[in-house]
């Protein structure tokens, strides 16, 4: 199995019967992945692209099996979602949500910590674009036809610029493990460091590729985790070279608001905890390509 | 979203926080009339404007008499600050904040943020108040105390107290502290503020602990939830063409350089004027249009893109996900005829359906400069720029180029 999500992973879809929800469920359904029924509150018991709706969390993993969960409620009702999700026994959370206020997220952090280790569910996101192991199950919104399979495992804050990564990889023939979106809000369900660990442990991953961004100390900290504790080698880029101190770059997370947040301070911690850094954004899969053949 | 030290104030005085008298002026007479309401003999009237540091760039005045309140206000209203916070262009003083004048015994600093590593809020405070907490952080940062709050119970009075002592308060001030230390959290958390900040926090001669500044910002995540915070936003203090993209769903970053930008997902975007740094160009700004980008919305980007008087060329550079380049293509064609470009455009698509939108933009006759690759899209864009620079820019003719017909 990938790290997160294989062929048989069982897959609901909170926010199920809504517009993106739908749309979304349906290419997933259409990529292969396992999507065995979705969440709307009230329309239990209904059909929906031709799997069944439940009302609650609880009922889809009673009756259906759910392992894994994307979330597509609206940013006021997100939080709440995803503890369901926890609560309820789902090992594995997407949350595609852009806009869940900060607080809720220190809310829905410390719920996940209540539960011991092994009962807890991984939430990657909010505000990203899922996790995909190509040829083998799709949990977001991406183009699934840019990941081949393959052995390189990517980590990144943004959708399209990982997409940037895929397709300069794609082009040299590089295939992916896993790539996985931990999104771009100040507070994640799971940071860099986190899924670098889990890349260390995947036997299909040889090469990680991270790719930060300004604002927030994760970027160094997985850096530090990497030079510690990993066997397999990490390429880094880190965008937001031209961005001004204090201005808020789109993601809610990416901001300079202290020392170390700049691109330039965070590119020059990870080279000298030995992480590789790809010198331009177009330089990503050229640089995969080179550690690959080290190898 | 930031708001006026004296929105701040009153938020935070019905927190139980101690604040000055004060009141708010929006011209000279108004200025005096409220100095007459507060009494006294000294008052301070200060610029509100959304920044720090106001002091050092004239933006405080202490007065002792009403003439005095009356020329300060004079001076101030209308005028355009420049804080190291603001950047060069500075930022309008349209409000002032009359305020009675306190005896200052000790200057303190105390705030509240959002911890990102530890995901949690931290209270920070310093017995050295008045200056900056990024220079106290780099010159003295042993004269800083930290203590983090546990989400679950939220802040308990022997935090409050730990932070007091560390304050260096007398025992006698200590509930008063407590009470202070215990509103901002409330106010915090029950407005979702992403910070508060009190700097300074002061002593006065009668033992009183008083806010003498106050500058709060806000999750703008939350703000669907805090209507009555919402409507404090002043529009004013805030880069008009970031307001106007805002209202149209974008988000928009101006910035200093000639090469504008349009692309989708703010990874990307940075990503590309990164790139555009590397090859020797600037951005002229940040714009991220987002997944689904209609035809109006292109359009609209472009015009934002364009009402930027110093952009001399424009990249649009778009990763097809959830959207299509076939329809990213045609919304870039019906924008380009629609509005009359002075500037060369540079468009690099690529993603679902790329062969689709590529054929759409040569058949359109249109001179619009194609690229297949990150790099190539930047050298492009660069390139020119540098030939409007140089007085040499026509439509261009080269062989990946479609000639107007």
């Amino acid at each position: 199995m990938a790290i997160f999500i294989d062929k048989q992973t069982r897959i609901i879809v909170q926010g199920f019967t809504g517009k993106i929800g739908s749309f979304h469920a349906q290419e997933m359904i259409d990529y292969g992945s396992n999507v065995v029924g979705g969440i709307t509150p009230g329309k239990g018991g209904q059909t929906h692209l031709g799997r069944p709706v439940f009302n609650t969390v609880k009922e889809a993993v009673e009756q259906a099996g759910a392992e894994a969960s994307i979330v597509f409620v609206p940013p006021a009702y997100a939080a709440d979602s995803i503890m369901e999700a926890a609560e309820a026994g789902i090992k594995y959370c997407v949350s595609i949500t852009d806009g869940i206020p900060t607080q809720d997220m220190m809310k829905v952090k410390i719920f996940l910590s209540k539960f011991p280790k092994e009962k807890r569910m991984v939430l990657t996101g909010p505000n990203c674009a899922g996790t995909i192991s190509p040829g083998k199950s799709m949990l977001g919104i991406m183009p699934g036809h840019i990941y081949i399979p393959g052995n390189v495992g990517i980590v990144g804050r943004s959708g399209t610029l990982g997409y940037e990564a895929a397709d300069q990889m794609k082009a040299l023939g590089i295939g992916v493990s896993t790539s996985v979106g931990i999104g771009g809000d100040p507070i994640n369900g799971s940071s860099h460091r986190d899924i670098l660990e889990k890349f260390e442990q995947d036997p299909e991953t040889k090469v990680v590729v991270m790719i930060g961004e300004i604002g927030g100390p994760q970027e160094v900290e997985a850096g530090i985790f990497a030079k510690e504790h990993m066997s397999k080698p990490v390429v880094a880029y880190i965008a937001g070279l031209t961005a001004p101190k204090g201005r808020r770059m789109g993601h809610a997370g990416a901001i300079i608001s202290s020392v170390g947040e700049s691109a330039a301070e965070k590119v020059e911690m990870l080279k000298e905890l030995g992480v590789i850094i790809a010198p331009t954004p177009a330089a990503m899969g050229e640089t995969v390509a080179k550690v690959l053949a080290t190898l | 979203m930031d708001i006026h030290e004296y929105q701040a104030k009153q938020l935070l005085a019905d927190y139980g926080v101690k604040i000055a008298d004060g009141g708010l002026a929006y011209s000279p007479e108004d200025a005096v009339q409220r100095a007459r309401e507060i009494g006294g003999h000294v008052w301070v009237v200060k610029a509100q404007i959304h920044s720090g540091a106001r002091g050092k760039a004239g933006g405080i005045k202490i007065c002792k008499t009403h003439d005095e309140v009356s020329d300060a206000a004079e001076s101030l209203l209308g005028k355009k600050l420049v804080t190291h916070q603001t950047g060069p262009a500075g930022k309008q003083c349209l409000r002032l904040y009359v305020e009675a004048g306190t005896d200052i015994a000790k200057e303190l600093y105390f705030s509240l943020l959002i911890d990102r590593a530890q995901e949690r809020i931290v209270m920070v405070g310093s017995a050295q108040g008045g200056m900056e907490i990024e220079e106290l952080a780099e010159n003295n940062p042993d004269a800083i105390k930290k203590i983090y709050i546990e989400p679950a119970v939220g802040l308990q009075d022997f935090q409050a107290r730990e932070m007091a002592f560390a304050l260096g308060l007398n025992a006698d001030l200590i509930p008063q502290a407590v009470k202070l230390i215990q509103g901002c959290y409330r106010a915090m958390r029950e407005l979702d503020a992403n910070m508060v900040e009190i700097n300074p926090l002061v002593i006065t001669g009668h033992d009183e602990l008083i806010a003498l500044d106050a500058k709060m910002g806000f999750d703008d995540n939350a703000l669907f939830r805090r209507q009555k915070i919402s409507e404090l936003r002043d529009k004013s203090q805030e880069d008009p063409r970031e307001m106007a993209a805002a209202d149209r769903g974008l988000s928009y970053v101006g910035l200093d350089g000639d090469i504008g930008c349009m692309i989708n997902g703010a990874g990307l975007a940075m990503a590309t004027m990164d790139m555009i740094k590397l090859a020797g160009g600037e951005p002229a700004n940040f714009l991220d249009v987002g997944g689904g980008a209609s035809a109006e919305r292109t359009e609209k980007a472009f015009r934002m893109v364009l009402a930027d008087k110093n952009v001399k060329a424009m990249l649009v550079n778009i990763f097809a996900g959830i959207n299509r380049c076939d329809w990213i293509a045609e919304g870039v064609v019906h924008a380009v005829k629609k509005i009359d470009m002075q500037v060369p455009l540079i468009v690099r698509l690529s993603g679902t359906n790329v062969e689709e939108g590529r054929k759409i933009i040569e058949e359109s006759g249109l001179p619009i400069i194609t690229a297949d690759t990150l790099a190539e899209a930047a050298e492009k864009a660069v390139a020119a720029r540098n030939q409007v620079v140089a007085g040499r820019y026509q439509p261009p003719a080269s062989r990946d180029t479609v000639t107007s017909l």
